[in-house]
């Protein structure tokens, strides 16, 4: 098919240099010697002056994860990992907890501007250039974190005026110890799972989140994640809480430096949303993707679980997935709240040797609970991506309702795209949907296209866009439009 | 459940001592593997949902060779094998895994023999893979071998398989069938029995170029056995397999069917109903490869569930980098009639091939109200309603069954162990 051959041409032509965000920042930075034992947890929890509670937390943790065997059910591939080959702390040398961008070093600033980043609370669009002429749209909050800490976060001021909470989660281990202890590890206990407990023992930074009663967050809030340093591992935790009646949006965006060697990032997010509630969580993840053979990338493996507590609550999860060499991710929610709902729209990428095993669980406890599935996989190049979704409908979730779409697309004929729904359900009352499809893009599209003069690359590329349509419109606009260019960038060579 | 983790030769246990009594060394090198990995447990993947506790520790010996004649023929007379329709069919009678010939009208136009006698191991089979493959290349005892010469139209024939058990028995038969190119035959396969048992037959299937094997399974086995087979397919271009299992008996019954279509326009059909009630547990598990391009599967799996019952439905369709321009189609539905039954599916696509078109569905839900609206407002008691929209359900997939025949006997059997009329 010539429109492959001239992708393909053009995605050589491109190699690594599509993924923009490769550069490195050279600024000092503050190490942990390599190696994880209890010396490194203690030495973790020491730089940032937690309490005793927290360290014993993390110890439990880290004997909890001696015990535990790496998951091997996933449809991934990849060398053993030497978790005592990696430092677990590397900070910015820095005066402790800046309290304002005057004392942020300014190499930081100067990457966060590169990668588009607006920790200047007057620049107001998060990852997209104010086009001339156009008005600024409502502002986003900002929690950068770069390698272990978070160095700054904007309009804390705004936010804390409507009574919200949104601080690194180290600074609210510090200033909100009552809150944080009594939730932390509730929704994904220490010893959930392999990744979880490793990032529970040595977790550093990411973000906290607090809604109170009946307050709907003024601004969209945004974590920005980058990993920079050589041989660590990032390993963010981050904590929401919706009070009753409360809502919020948080967005998540990440990217890393390209290196030959891979790097490990095992995040935990803790969602909880109380009754009437809502959390829409959306994340762009552009972790580096590895070069076009298959050479370095992040290690995606992340632990993201919601629980809808109350009655009435919801959790949405959004996601484009485009980077990492490996993602290992299933964002899930629990429906403990009778008439609680559960959403989860996923766009996942593939190209060159990426793997992607992502998907989601959906637990039905409560009565009349709802849940949605839409995921859109496309694999592209030599990569492999697998969607894996669990739908649990427990005796008591009478009137439970279900529905999940997976659609693939395969582009070229070295990729591999999979499907793996488990669906379990212990209700009469209850209904469940199921349909996937896999498939090329059709000829006939393509011929439409064409025929009206766009080029090969232009057509896939609307195509492909039309494919994702029914995730990406649920994506906060600002988030919508990288997403859009992600995806282009993403498949970049192989389709448009 | 407690979290004892079973040695693997704790979970061989039932079957020690005839184990140990192997000196073959054929069948030796098929205990190898067995002997690392003991029987699945919940832990491996593919039986994720079926847990093999049922065959705990109490020891299955081998069945002795003789039975009772009299019990063998009033359990064909209650399967309705030996008056209206199928009662003339040229017949194979299996009791306890062996073949028992004086119960048996032997098919003229098929070659027969029987591994009883030619001990021959297929190829098709992969006990290195497959535990309860290799358990029963361990322990096999006979089997039916037939052969369909090619260009012949060998009609029907009827494969029966009874277990009558005085004690807990099990029995390993390996039967295998060759249509040669061109040929055709469709086989009934009757599974029926008393007692404790477990059946744990394997079943090696060759579709040569161009021949057509429809194959319908009826396992209506005694509600205190195990029964898992395993059947391997292996379709040749233009070849067609079509395979449909009713499973409405045993307490635990999983019915695995590897197909692998081998050549390009080769065809595969594996659909199935279930109808389980009790604490029943009934798993359809199957692998369909797709090894050449231009190939097409259909899959359509229907499960009713009453009682505490549990059904489980595993479907894989793999499609490998060759196999372009694969049709693949899978569905499986379940009717949840009682609020302790359970369902778990995993309907699962694996595909290397671009351009290839295959999707899945999968539905689970309770009897429809508006249905069941629709039939009252005609003045249908509740339970009559109940039982009509359960056999429409059903009805559906039995028809399905390409040869006629095959399909009124397997709905017979049904009307047998869920009569229509009677009470709920």
């Amino acid at each position: 098919m010539p429109a492959v051959t001239e992708t393909r041409e053009a995605v050589e032509k491109l190699g690594q240099s599509s993924y923009k965000w490769g550069f490195e920042t050279d600024i000092d930075m503050d190490l942990a010697p390599k190696g994880l034992n209890e010396d490194t947890i203690r030495l973790i929890s020491a730089r940032k002056e937690e309490p005793e509670w927290l360290l014993e937390w993390r110890l439990a943790a880290f004997s909890a994860w001696q015990q535990m065997e790496e998951p091997k059910w996933a449809k991934v591939a990849y060398p053993p990992i030497d978790y005592q080959d990696a430092h677990y702390y590397a900070a910015p040398r820095k005066k402790p907890g800046p309290k304002s961008l005057e004392e942020v070093d300014p190499e930081l600033l100067r990457t966060y501007e590169k990668l588009g980043i607006p920790l200047h609370e007057q620049a107001l669009l998060a990852g997209v250039e104010l086009p001339e002429g156009e008005t600024a749209r409502p502002p986003v909050a900002v929690d950068a974190v770069f390698d272990s800490v978070s160095v700054v976060t904007t309009f804390r001021k705004t936010l804390e005026e409507a009574g919200v909470i949104f601080c690194p989660i180290s600074e609210a281990v510090k200033e909100h110890p009552d809150l944080v202890r009594k939730y932390l590890g509730t929704v994904v206990p220490a010893g959930d799972n392999f990744y979880a407990a490793l990032n529970s023992a040595v977790f550093t930074d990411g973000s906290f989140v607090y809604v109170p009663k009946g307050v709907r967050c003024p601004m969209e809030l945004s974590t920005y994640f980058r990993i920079n340093a050589r041989n660590t591992g990032q390993f963010e935790r981050t904590l929401i809480v919706v009070e009753d009646g409360a809502s919020v949006s948080y967005l998540e965006g990440c990217t890393a430096p390209m290196r030959d060697e891979n790097q490990l990032h095992a995040a935990v997010v803790e969602l909880v949303a109380m009754e009437d509630a809502s959390i829409k969580y959306s994340t762009v993840q552009n972790w580096y993707p590895g070069d076009e053979n298959g050479r370095g990338g992040i290690y995606n493996f992340v632990t993201k679980r919601g629980a809808c507590r109350g009655a009435r609550s919801k959790i949405s999860w959004t996601q484009v997935e485009t980077g990492s060499a490996i993602t290992w991710k299933y964002p899930s929610c629990i429906l403990q709240g009778e008439g609680s709902v559960g959403e989860f729209y996923s766009v996942a990428v593939t190209n060159n040797h990426q793997q992607a095993d992502t998907g989601t669980k959906m637990i039905h406890i409560g009565r009349n609970t709802r849940s949605t599935i839409i995921a859109k996989t496309i694999s592209a190049g030599q990569s492999d991506s697998t969607y894996r979704g669990l739908v649990r409908v427990l005796p008591k979730a009478y009137g439970a309702r279900n529905f999940t779409q997976c659609d693939s697309l395969l582009i070229g004929d070295r990729c591999g795209a999979h499907t793996v729904p488990y669906i379990e359900n212990r209700n009469m009352g209850a209904r469940i949907e199921h349909e996937a499809t896999t498939s090329k893009i059709s000829e006939d599209q393509l011929f439409y296209c064409r025929q009206r003069g766009l080029s090969e690359e232009d057509a896939v590329g609307l195509i492909v866009n039309g494919f994702c349509r029914d995730v990406l419109k649920e994506l906060p606009m600002e988030f919508a439009v990288e997403a859009q260019k992600l995806l282009q960038i993403s498949l970049e060579g192989s389709v448009g | 459940m407690n979290a004892i983790i079973k040695q693997p030769s704790a979970t061989l246990v039932p079957f020690k001592a005839r184990l140990d009594a192997i000196t073959d060394p054929a069948r030796k090198a098929a205990l190898g593997a067995l002997h690392r990995s003991g029987l699945p447990d919940r832990r491996v993947e593919a039986w994720k949902y079926t847990s093999l506790r049922f065959l705990n520790e109490t020891p299955l010996v081998a069945p002795s060779e003789e039975f009772d004649a009299a019990q063998a023929r009033a359990e064909l007379d209650r399967l309705g094998l030996t008056a209206g329709e199928g009662a003339d069919l040229p017949r194979l009678v299996f009791v306890n895994g062996r073949y028992a010939p004086d119960l048996s009208v032997p098919p003229q136009n098929v070659g027969l023999s029987f591994f009883g006698k030619t001990e021959a191991f297929g190829t098709l089979s992969s006990p290195d893979r497959d535990a309860l493959t290799a358990l029963n290349a361990a322990l096999a005892t006979d089997g039916a071998e037939i052969t369909v010469a090619a260009g012949v139209d060998a009609g029907r024939v009827l494969l029966v398989s009874l277990g009558l058990a005085d004690e807990p028995v099990s029995f390993h038969p390996r039967h295998s069938v060759t249509v040669e190119e061109g040929a055709r035959l469709s086989l009934i396969c009757v599974q029926g029995g008393q007692g404790r048992y477990l059946h744990n037959p394997v079943m090696e299937l060759s579709v040569a170029a161009n021949a057509t094997l429809n194959h319908v399974t009826v396992q209506t086995e005694s509600d205190d056995a195990a029964c898992l087979a395993t059947l391997y397919a292996q379709i040749e271009e233009r070849g067609s397999y079509d395979s449909f299992v009713l499973g409405l008996g045993a307490a635990l019954s999983r019915h695995e069917v590897h197909a692998r279509l081998n050549a390009p326009h080769a065809e595969v059909h594996v659909n199935g109903a279930q109808r389980l009630l009790g604490r029943q547990v009934g798993d359809v598990t199957s692998v369909i490869t797709h090894a050449a391009p231009d190939c097409r599967s259909r899959q359509t799996v229907r499960n009713v569930l009453d009682g505490q019952s549990r059904g489980v439905f595993q479907g894989k369709v793999l499609v490998e980098r060759i196999a372009q321009k694969t049709d693949g189609y899978q569905m499986n539905q379940a009717l949840l009639l009682s609020e302790q039954a359970e369902i778990d599916a995993k309907p699962e696509l694996e595909i290397y091939a671009d351009d290839v078109k295959c999707s899945h569905g999968a539905t689970v839900g309770a009897l429809d109200d508006e249905q069941m609206f629709y039939l009252r407002s005609r003045g249908v008691p509740e339970a009559e309603a109940r039982q009509i929209l359960i056999h429409a359900f059903l009805a559906e997939a039995l028809a399905l069954i390409p040869d006629a025949m095959a399909q009124t006997l397997a709905a017979h059997i049904m009307e047998i162990r869920f009569p229509v009329t009677g009470e709920e």
